[in-house]
């Protein structure tokens, strides 16, 4: 929540669907999901490849991800 | 790579001998032992008998004489191939080389060429002591007049004789006596003789090396690959003129140096490197260039102390990690 | 010695005709240096910092905070007074010994940052002699802690002090910290002795803003929702803000399709290499340091202009005046409306990553509202990027008194032939709305020939 406060501060995530596109919904551009992305991969201490991307485009698949992946 | 294509670098040195001498009527081969003996590095086995002792030529032990005679040749119109056993032995003929061979076209306001192919041994590394170990080729490379070659590849080995035997001035081969036994494929025949060639592509440093040395700077390459740091291997090929514009590019991408040089430091090749990268290629640094030459001193003829003198792949490895730290 | 210069509210844009002091970052009695941030400039469009073109002490500031004025207006006079030529007044000598004049306190200079990441601590007091001396023998007065009256900094405190070790810094990372505008001082090195190295570099440009000013100390405070640094607009004024900006927008567009003919062109490339060759870049690189494709529009779209000078500068008095490098603007939407369109410096020179760096960084900060005078003016050609609005291609209206747009839609997966054979390949069509008093269309073809060529070609870029 606090990585997409970070790159959309006039929105609130946390009245999002956890399975809406994020992308749209937040009116996110490339650069904004990048790094989106790249704060949830700072934080959670994983790594994410560009495959993997698609995954975080909703609430509930980039946790899902992060719960599978985190220091697995 | 099938076994089959490949030879050693030093049957590519003999088919490439071989190759000139059907081509050329003007090409012979001259020097200590090369003929009845087949040359001390047995490079030349076997063409006395395929060409006969005109073409294959031994000479006495007097390498200012057969240098001198060399030079002669060229200007009669032949195109010589002098062998000189070990680059120490060549300075015995230091004055023929500088004195006419890199002179004469200056002092005859180019009118005398002089089409001469000198190959000779350089490098250490076979326990053979501070009498034929040593890596002058760096003093040659001081001089006007001549093209200095350092093949380091099979492929090298077969295809630089020819473009030097039809170069109009002297062109010196230096062959590092540790690849001999080297295998590794041949190639089309011929390469060019101007420039260095990009043996590995990495981003994260630029390791400059030659002749013997490329190998090991392959084999360090590889332990810092494995280490997650990626270099790109410049063999320089040719030493004189030097191919700056390959040397600025890499190090243009990576923006850090090691040069390795199995001549000594104080004013050798990696020193006329370490100086022309700073004077084209300064704002591209990263870090503080970095040297791997070897340690000042005769090469010793223990095996351990020989190969502690010499650049190895650690010393190499630390080298480059050095360069990506600081 | 007092020549007297006037700071004057700047043009901000073609589409710039008043301008509001947000902000002070200088009082009178001030010493500043050509090149400081001395003021906040609200333009309607974004807060901009803006620099002084004079060396000297500021005399007087004319206009006050809330203003709004005329471009052009005087807002301070500075008198010019190099800090060097400052005479050394006998009492100097032993400056412990006697208190500072109110005006010797007030001439020191106050170091404004004029870079993100500069250090924000003010400098201690000290005679000009002291300085002098400290200069002479390499010691970093901000270092010191002064034993003399008021913490001030006397001679045997300089005379006592190591000298400050060399900043080792490598002949890259200058470089790079000139052309991302990162003040050195503020980086932390992470080479060898702490020397600085061009990672470093292209790290603190990333955060951005480093450490806060002084002002920004209690927004540090707000809610975790607010950005870092950023200037949060009272929510009466975003309404304002919003109708100002397109009001601007308005004016800069309107000036444009009524002066500029354009004419526009358009073609289709072929980025199968290009994302090929990215995506096996990005492969082991940690996400702070991959490569959107749009770095790779972006540079190959300013080599390009570099290529062809004619389509990069501003058409001025009915003739065209050369950019003296490529600094390309890139057309950022704000979030909540509008459009801004500020510089990246000399994009044809910088490499990728730090071209990506700067990008990051210039976007984080027009968002924060946080951009400089020289990104907003500078700008020689513009790029407008609306793939990620799903748009295929975009004819643009170019930013007076530039002379060309160029523009990117998104990168769709479409048949394509290639050497005979029909295959699916990924395509984005560029195009190009050029001013045709500037150039013609041919100058305008060989431009997108050479952006197409050098986008099959990702790996010169």
């Amino acid at each position: 929540m606090t990585a997409l406060r970070q790159v959309a501060p006039d929105m609130d995530p946390a009245a999002l669907p956890r399975d809406a596109d994020i992308r749209d919904a937040l009116e996110l551009d490339s650069l904004d999901f990048l790094t989106y992305v790249q704060t949830l991969s700072e934080s959670g201490g994983c790594r994410i490849e560009e495959d993997d991307y698609p995954a975080f485009a909703t609430i509930a698949g980039g946790a899902d991800f992060l719960a599978a992946h985190a220091r697995a | 790579m099938s076994a089959a294509n490949t030879i050693t670098y030093r049957e590519a040195m003999r088919e490439a001998i071989r190759e000139a001498l059907r081509r050329d009527d003007r090409v012979f081969l001259m020097g200590e032992d090369v003929g009845a003996y087949g040359g001390c590095f047995a490079v030349s086995l076997g063409l006395l008998e395929e060409f006969g002792p005109e073409r294959v030529r031994d000479t006495p032990l007097s390498e200012a004489a057969f240098v001198g005679a060399g030079i002669g040749a060229a200007l009669g119109g032949m195109r010589p191939i002098v062998e000189i056993m070990t680059v120490n032995f060549s300075l015995l003929a230091l004055d023929q080389i500088l004195n006419n061979a890199a002179t004469l076209l200056h002092m005859s306001g180019g009118q005398l060429n002089v089409p001469l192919v000198i190959r000779m041994t350089t490098g250490a590394g076979r326990q053979l002591a501070a009498q034929h170990s040593h890596s002058l080729e760096g003093w040659y490379a001081h001089i006007p007049g001549l093209r200095i070659l350092a093949p380091a590849t099979v492929e090298d080995a077969r295809g630089m004789l020819w473009p030097a035997l039809e170069d109009p001035d002297p062109v010196l081969i230096f062959e590092h006596g540790s690849l001999y036994g080297v295998s590794g494929q041949p190639g089309p025949g011929q390469v060019d003789i101007t420039s260095a060639a990009l043996r590995r592509s990495g981003k994260d440093v630029t390791l400059i090396a030659y002749g013997g040395t490329t190998g090991k700077a392959l084999a360090a390459a590889d332990v810092l690959s494995a280490e997650g740091t990626e270099a790109d291997v410049v063999d320089l090929r040719v030493l004189r003129p030097l191919d700056d514009a390959t040397i600025m590019e890499s190090v243009g991408r990576t923006h850090r140096a090691v040069i390795v040089d199995e001549g000594w430091r104080s004013g050798g090749l990696s020193a006329e490197i370490g100086i022309r990268i700073a004077e084209q290629a300064f704002y591209q640094l990263d870090a503080p260039i970095q040297r791997v030459c070897t340690a000042e001193v005769p090469i010793p003829y223990a095996r351990h102390l020989e190969e502690a003198a010499l650049p190895q792949v650690p010393s190499i490895v630390a080298a480059a990690r050095e360069a990506v730290a600081s | 010695m007092n020549e007297r210069a006037e700071f004057v509210m700047p043009s901000l844009g073609a589409d710039m005709e008043s301008g509001t002091v947000a902000e002070w970052l200088v009082k009178p009695g001030d010493r500043i240096r050509r090149g400081d941030v001395v003021a906040v400039i609200d333009t309607d469009k974004a807060m901009i910092e803006v620099e002084s073109f004079h060396t000297g002490t500021v005399e007087s500031l004319l206009v006050g905070t809330g203003r709004r004025v005329p471009v052009g207006t005087a807002l301070a006079v500075i008198t010019g007074a190099p800090p060097a030529a400052e005479p050394v007044s006998p009492e100097a000598v032993s400056p412990e010994a006697v208190p500072a004049s109110p005006e010797k306190r007030a001439a020191r200079p106050r170091r404004l940052p004029s870079a993100p990441g500069a250090p924000h601590a003010p400098a201690p007091v000290a005679s000009p002699l002291v300085r002098h001396l400290a200069e002479q023998r390499g010691v970093d007065i901000a270092r010191l802690r002064g034993t003399g009256p008021q913490g001030r900094v006397t001679r045997a405190d300089v005379e006592h002090a190591e000298p400050a070790p060399e900043a080792r810094v490598s002949p890259l990372a200058r470089g790079l910290a000139a052309r991302l505008g990162v003040d050195l001082a503020g980086v932390h090195g992470t080479g060898r002795g702490g020397a600085i190295r061009a990672q470093d570099v292209r790290e603190a440009a990333e955060r951005g803003a480093g450490p806060p000013p002084p002002e920004a100390v209690e927004e540090a405070a707000r809610p975790p929702a607010e950005p870092a640094g950023a200037r949060a607009v009272p929510g009466a004024d975003q309404e304002r803000r919003r109708e100002a900006m397109r009001q601007a927008i308005a004016r800069a567009m309107a000036r444009s399709k009524r002066e500029i003919p354009h004419y526009y062109l358009s073609t289709t490339v072929d980025l199968t290499r290009a994302l090929a060759w990215l995506r096996e870049r990005n492969h082991d690189l940690p996400v702070s340091r991959r490569l959107l494709p749009a770095a790779l529009l972006l540079k190959a779209a300013a080599r390009a202009a570099a290529e062809v000078p004619r389509l990069n500068g501003f058409w001025v008095d009915d003739a065209f005046v050369p950019g003296e490098a490529v600094h390309l603007g890139v057309a950022i939407s704000l979030r909540g409306g509008g459009l801004i369109a500020p510089a990246l410096h000399d994009a044809a020179r910088l490499e990728l990553e730090d071209l990506m760096a700067a990008l990051k960084d210039l976007v984080a900060r027009a968002r924060a509202g946080r951009l400089r005078g020289a990104e907003m003016t500078e700008a020689t050609i513009t790029v407008t990027n609306l793939g990620d609005q799903g748009v295929e291609a975009v004819h643009g209206v170019i930013y007076p008194p530039q002379v060309a747009l160029v523009g990117f839609g998104k990168i769709v997966d479409r048949p394509w032939a290639v050497d005979g054979l029909l295959g699916v390949r990924p395509l984005v069509t560029c195009t190009l709305a050029a001013d045709h008093r500037a150039t013609d269309g041919y100058t305008g073809g060989r431009f997108l020939g050479i952006l197409g060529r050098l986008l099959d070609r990702p790996e010169t870029l």
